[in-house]
């Protein structure tokens, strides 16, 4: 089955994916007493965190900020795109195992799936960088029309995340040690990533070793415009870009090639 | 629209020997998998509104088959077209999510069923109603027994007409009375043109509903025809199954015994006789004493014997059955050479029309009525008529169960209030 045949084929269902969409969030924040408000809570509850424990460790090394609240609004930049990579990755590595149920009982374009996530995924970042925003704004921070540079950096850090997590998806229905191995690689990749301490303090030899992580730029660039207000260093935007674009087109070649084996094995 | 096509279809999982197969294949290293084949050059053309029920023993490809012409498996070989919307209900349900309310599930299953939200709207009441589950619609799935699942799923993928209905097993769990509602369903579907897939182990559901039948074995379509032959000849098979050496199972060619008659040469049955006032007979009156003749001749000692019966309607339906040793006799070991006639004896309290005998002889005696080996089985050996009988109470239905009749007239009224 050629690409765009089974992509037109998962816009027919586009009514499907949108009311999947609009449950899962139902679900997601009416089943609890907070609410929505747990969407904010989890990641806002990690910053506080960090910036007690780190603050005063870390802010001497942000260059030319001295205000107390600079290191919290760096980790915010870091962490809240590092969210958005983690969720992503996540629930797309998992997402045909655990629809196996409904693959196998009814014949439906397996690539609303991952649209599903994908979209609450976003859902969810939307929120939370409109929080962000607003905080940016009542503590002066706000880096005004710079802040539009984070859409074409979030763009490299979806196609990224949703590649890899295609690719990892697919494997995943053959060897369920992808899932596992999952979540021990984004506990290590989070740390050997920027987001609670800055890359000065890190010795030569790891600061070079950094230059592999893809991440590592996204997650600068992020910092760079909402801590610094000026726009991100972009050719060095363009390893990940590449790997995004290898990524993704290896993912949809695998979902190609054993898409079909798919339901067969679950 | 409706009509199903398979050509040359045919369906192969991989194996792998070893877990690392795979992945050596993906990086290039050569061919890993042996195919295993579950279902071979299938070639079937079903037309619009046909009912056709597909029978055979667990692993026969059945569900298989089922998937590759709903489209959520694909064939390794061949081709398979649908034309129109299908429903399907595969292995119990529609994949249900556990984890979501009935309600939800049933959004999902519609949408993904291509239903605009106005539609599910309005067939929401229509799909309660149908279920019946009450207050457990807005409950998650998980709480549900899996009677109330196949009740949710069958209400929703009914829930608009389709263009070809499939259902594997699902009937099985419900109790009678939403089988009842089910089976109307089907019928009134068939009525306006649905093309019904039927899979069921309860031959009697797919003599009710189907009006053509697929036995499969081992990945073939081994008889294509109406369902009372095809049921007959998966009967025998099944039967057959414990008997000893090599069995030939009919299967209707020219000249051949009606199918699903089969034997070996320990036994033979020789004649087959039906009496009615100590005369052979081929027609008799209706609730009347009848006699059928058995005699079975042997040609190697048989230790422990036992002489069966069946008396089947006109569809193949079986109504009744017994054999000597359900009757709590014994013919006791028999020796080559031998010859035993066993009679029996009953009334006819049948309504009138057309039955067939089926006779067999079957070796050592289990607890419980049961017998353990099959020999020999004549399919359809005789038959008679019943006609009319204008001496008896007039009566309808399947069995005469002669009832003493009683009237008591409790109250007179009064004439002139009437």
């Amino acid at each position: 089955m050629s690409l765009a045949l089974s992509l037109s084929r998962a816009w027919a269902y586009r009514g499907f994916i949108l009311s999947s969409v609009r449950r899962e969030l139902r679900s997601r924040y009416s089943g609890s007493l907070l609410g929505i408000s747990w969407a904010v809570i989890q990641p806002f509850s990690l910053i506080v965190l960090y910036s007690v424990v780190f603050s005063n460790i870390m802010r001497p090394l942000l260059a030319d900020h001295d205000a107390p609240i600079a290191y919290t609004v760096y980790l915010c930049a870091g962490l809240l795109s590092w969210n958005l990579h983690s969720e992503l990755l996540s629930r797309c590595v998992g997402i045909f195992v655990h629809n196996g149920n409904l693959l196998k009982k009814v014949s439906f374009p397996k690539l609303t799936l991952p649209a599903i996530a994908i979209l609450v995924a976003l859902f969810n970042f939307a929120i939370i960088m409109l929080i962000f925003q607003g905080l940016l704004l009542v503590i002066g921070y706000f880096p005004g029309w710079v802040a539009l540079a984070a859409l074409p950096v979030i763009a490299i850090l979806v196609t990224f995340s949703v590649g890899l997590g295609l690719l990892g998806a697919t494997i995943n229905v053959f060897y369920r040690d992808v899932e596992h191995l999952l979540a021990m690689v984004l506990q290590f990749w989070f740390w050997f990533t920027p987001i609670v301490y800055t890359l000065r303090i890190l010795p030569d030899w790891v600061a070079d070793l950094l230059v592999f992580n893809p991440m590592v730029p996204i997650v600068v660039a992020m910092q760079d415009i909402f801590l610094d207000a000026r726009q991100p260093h972009w050719p060095s935007l363009l390893y990940p870009l590449g790997l995004a674009v290898l990524f993704l087109g290896l993912g949809l070649l695998a979902y190609r090639r054993l898409g079909d084996d798919i339901v067969d094995e679950l | 629209m409706g009509h199903i096509r398979a050509t040359h279809l045919g369906k192969a999982y991989k194996r792998y020997p070893h877990r690392w197969g795979r992945a050596a294949e993906w990086l290039g290293l050569g061919c890993h998998h042996t195919p295993h084949w579950v279902l071979h050059d299938i070639n079937l053309d079903i037309a619009p509104g046909e009912a056709v029920g597909i029978i055979g023993l667990n692993g026969a490809g059945k569900s298989t088959l089922l998937k590759l012409i709903t489209g959520t498996s694909r064939p390794t070989c061949g081709q398979v077209e649908v034309g129109g919307r299908v429903s399907a209900l595969l292995e119990l349900g529609i994949g249900f999510h556990p984890e979501f309310t009935g309600r939800q599930n049933v959004w999902n299953a519609a949408r993904l069923a291509g239903l605009e939200p106005a539609q599910i709207q309005a067939c929401m009441p229509d799909i309660q109603a149908f279920a019946d589950i009450g207050d457990y619609l807005d409950q998650p799935v998980r709480t549900y027994s899996s009677g109330m699942q196949v009740r949710l799923a069958f209400a929703v993928a009914t829930a608009t007409r389709p263009d070809v209905l499939v259902v594997d097993e699902a009937l099985a769990v419900g109790d009678v009375f939403f089988q009842q509602k089910c089976f109307e369903r089907i019928q009134a579907f068939r009525e306006q043109g649905t093309t019904l897939l039927f899979v069921s182990h309860a031959m009697s559901t797919v003599y009710t509903l189907c009006d053509r039948a697929l036995l499969l074995e081992g990945g073939h379509v081994t008889c294509d025809d109406e369902p009372r032959r095809v049921i007959d000849l998966y009967n025998a098979r099944l039967a057959s199954q414990g008997a000893q050496g090599e069995l030939q199972v009919a299967t209707g060619g020219e000249g051949d015994a009606p199918v699903g008659s089969y034997g070996n040469d320990q036994a033979r049955i020789t004649g087959v006789e039906i009496l009615h006032n100590e005369q052979p007979v081929h027609a008799l009156p209706a609730d009347s004493e009848v006699t059928v003749r058995i005699t079975a001749a042997f040609q190697a000692p048989v230790a422990d014997p036992h002489v069966g019966l069946q008396v089947r309607d006109r569809r193949g339906e079986i109504l009744y059955m017994t054999h000597t040793h359900g009757q709590g006799l014994r013919i006791g070991p028999v020796s080559a050479g031998a010859v035993v006639q066993v009679d029996y004896r009953f009334r006819a309290s049948l309504i009138p029309g057309d039955y067939t005998l089926t006779v067999g002889i079957a070796d050592q005696a289990m607890p419980g009525g049961h017998v353990r080996r099959s020999l020999v089985r004549r399919q359809d050996a005789a038959g008679f008529t019943l006609t009319r009988n204008l001496d008896a109470p007039h009566w309808d239905g399947l069995c005469n169960l002669a009832p003493t009749c009683r009237i008591q007239r409790i109250n007179e009224g009064s004439p002139a209030s009437g």
